[in-house]
């Protein structure tokens, strides 16, 4: 399955990248999975705190994931 | 149906004194407003490590953050009594002593002003993907995090 990624802040500083569409061996994947999924594909995320926003909205469950989802990485907030 | 048209609420570069000022002036035409609140953020020159910070580069998950901002302001008016709030947020870089973030709200009296002006701040510092690279005189940086 094709996922839409976007990376933002410190975690697009750390694995070099803004964007990219990736391929997950998975039929239904969900939001753990995802997390589980990304620190194998970037180690260097073990270290780091993230939140995965589905399509705009921040996965606050364990959110299934559907093809073509725009995925996001959002590091830890600094607005105000 | 159409929908709604989300507002962008980005501002390249500082919040200038001069926008503050204008936005005030625009509210002189609306005589049912009785009380203003204003929260300004402003770039703190923090000693970390023994550098000092220079600037925050600000990005953001835009399309996200201005529908998180449209969703605040909206809670802000079903929890308040509220005339107009108003949020504008810097992009780019900010020096110290610059502003990043204003919050403006206006209601019949203070108490619901005062309240709602709070009440943003904090959302938006909670639930706005906004992030911000804390620059140093020698370039090198760190990530800002809100606590």
């Amino acid at each position: 399955m094709k996922i839409n990624v976007i990376y933002f802040g410190m975690i697009a500083e750390a694995i070099g990248k803004n964007v990219e569409t990736l391929q997950i061996n998975s039929i239904q994947p969900n939001t753990d999975d995802l997390t589980t999924f990304f620190i194998q594909q970037y180690p260097v995320l073990k270290n780091k705190s993230f939140k995965i926003a589905v399509n705009q909205q921040m996965a606050t469950n364990n959110t299934v994931i559907n093809e073509n989802d725009e995925i996001a990485l959002l590091p830890p907030f600094a607005g105000g | 149906m159409s929908e709604k048209k989300i507002k962008n609420v980005f501002v390249e570069g500082p919040i200038t004194p001069e926008k503050i000022a204008n936005s005030i002036a625009h509210h002189q035409v609306k005589t049912n407003i009785g009380a203003h609140d204003i929260f300004l953020g402003q770039v703190r020159a923090d000693e970390i490590d023994g550098k000092t910070v220079q600037a925050i580069e600000y990005s953001a998950y835009e399309e996200m953050a201005n529908k998180v901002f449209d969703e605040i302001r909206e809670d802000a008016f079903s929890k308040f009594d509220l005339t107009c709030a108003h949020i504008y947020h810097s992009k780019g870089v900010v020096k110290a002593g610059e502003l990043c973030l204003f919050v403006f709200t206006s209601s019949k009296h203070r108490a619901m002003a005062f309240d709602a002006c709070r009440y943003i701040t904090e959302e938006i510092k909670a639930k706005a993907p906004v992030f911000g690279k804390e620059i140093f005189e020698d370039s090198s940086h760190v990530w800002k995090v809100n606590n």
